[in-house]
């Protein structure tokens, strides 16, 4: 849980950190706290993970990885844990959860996000992956992005 | 915009947790040899030609005692615009992705308590008329969000 400076410190910092040569003593101004404060604060939580790292998002488009695909898997429930725990240890695997199905329409419990720059190379890593499932897979789909419609991460209220 | 070697070894570096301490930029430039100043005019280039969308923490907004979930919509063609103005006009929603399939909009709710998932989606229904499926995290298989520049 996160308390009241906790709270004021996320504010400050979900914009992201100035991109100044210290970047920390500048938000400590604006707190009116002062530096080693606010490091003491950030590191206890990283520790409990409320971050979980300080770091660059980068624009997978602008970085060449145009195709961005949301593959999707039915997989036998007895069977996911194991076979999730693979799929996400795939180096081209980003990210990889267990999600619930909306039935009927809806049958896929696995979801796990590939990207290339192109199509091809996204089916290629795709296939990979299907080869894993193997016969544990019932029904499998894919949905690529075609834009990002939003962008901006967590925004915390200043007062809860 | 382009970037030569040492813009995609900063970004593969900055996609890294960076240290906590008062000068981190100073440390990365060590490593990467080059110099501190040499490295956050790059850094600022790279995020106003919008190849960084972010730099700094990321949250968890569970750790917090929140809750995030992936939602998804089948919108209409014709109403999409509409739609995604008021999906959008909620700050609840982090990101949002069109993609190819009958459930066409895909989003992120990120919330500071579990409830704030159900008002939200909920709220979303009511404006749009058109169901928000939801798809909570059951088991999370990896975390390290990388891509090699």
């Amino acid at each position: 849980m996160i308390d009241a400076k906790d709270r004021e410190i996320i504010a400050a910092l979900q914009g992201g950190l100035p991109l100044v040569p210290a970047p920390y003593a500048q938000v400590a101004e604006t707190l009116g706290m002062d530096e080693d404060a606010l490091l003491y604060r950030l590191a206890d939580l990283k520790s409990r993970s409320v971050i979980r790292r300080i770091a660059a998002a980068p624009n997978h488009y602008k970085l060449g990885m145009t195709a961005n695909g949301m593959t999707v898997w039915d997989v036998k429930d007895d069977q996911i844990a194991e076979l999730g725990t693979q799929i996400g240890a795939l180096p081209f695997v980003t990210h990889c959860y267990e999600r619930p199905r909306a039935l009927p329409d809806w049958p896929y419990n696995l979801f796990a996000m590939v990207h290339g720059k192109d199509r091809k190379e996204v089916e290629k890593k795709r296939a990979e992956i299907s080869a894993i499932l193997g016969g544990a897979c019932r029904a499998k789909d894919i949905l690529y992005s075609t834009r990002i419609l939003k962008k901006t991460g967590l925004r915390l209220k200043a007062k809860g | 915009m382009t970037l030569d070697e040492t813009d995609r070894a900063i970004l593969n570096r900055m996609q890294d947790d960076l240290p906590l301490t008062p000068h981190p930029f100073a440390a990365i430039a060590e490593e990467l040899g080059i110099s501190e100043n040499a490295l956050l005019t790059r850094l600022a280039r790279l995020k106003d030609g919008r190849v960084i969308t972010r730099f700094g923490p990321f949250f968890d907004a569970a750790a917090m005692g929140g809750a995030f979930c992936l939602c998804a919509m089948a919108v209409p063609a014709e109403k999409f615009e509409t739609v995604l103005t008021k999906v959008n006009a909620h700050p609840e929603v982090a990101h949002n992705y069109e993609r190819t399939h009958r459930l066409n909009m895909w989003f992120v709710l990120a919330t500071e308590t579990p409830e704030g998932i159900v008002a939200t989606a909920d709220a979303i229904e009511r404006e749009t008329g058109i169901e928000v499926l939801r798809f909570p995290k059951l088991q999370e298989f990896f975390i390290g969000f990388r891509v090699a520049a």
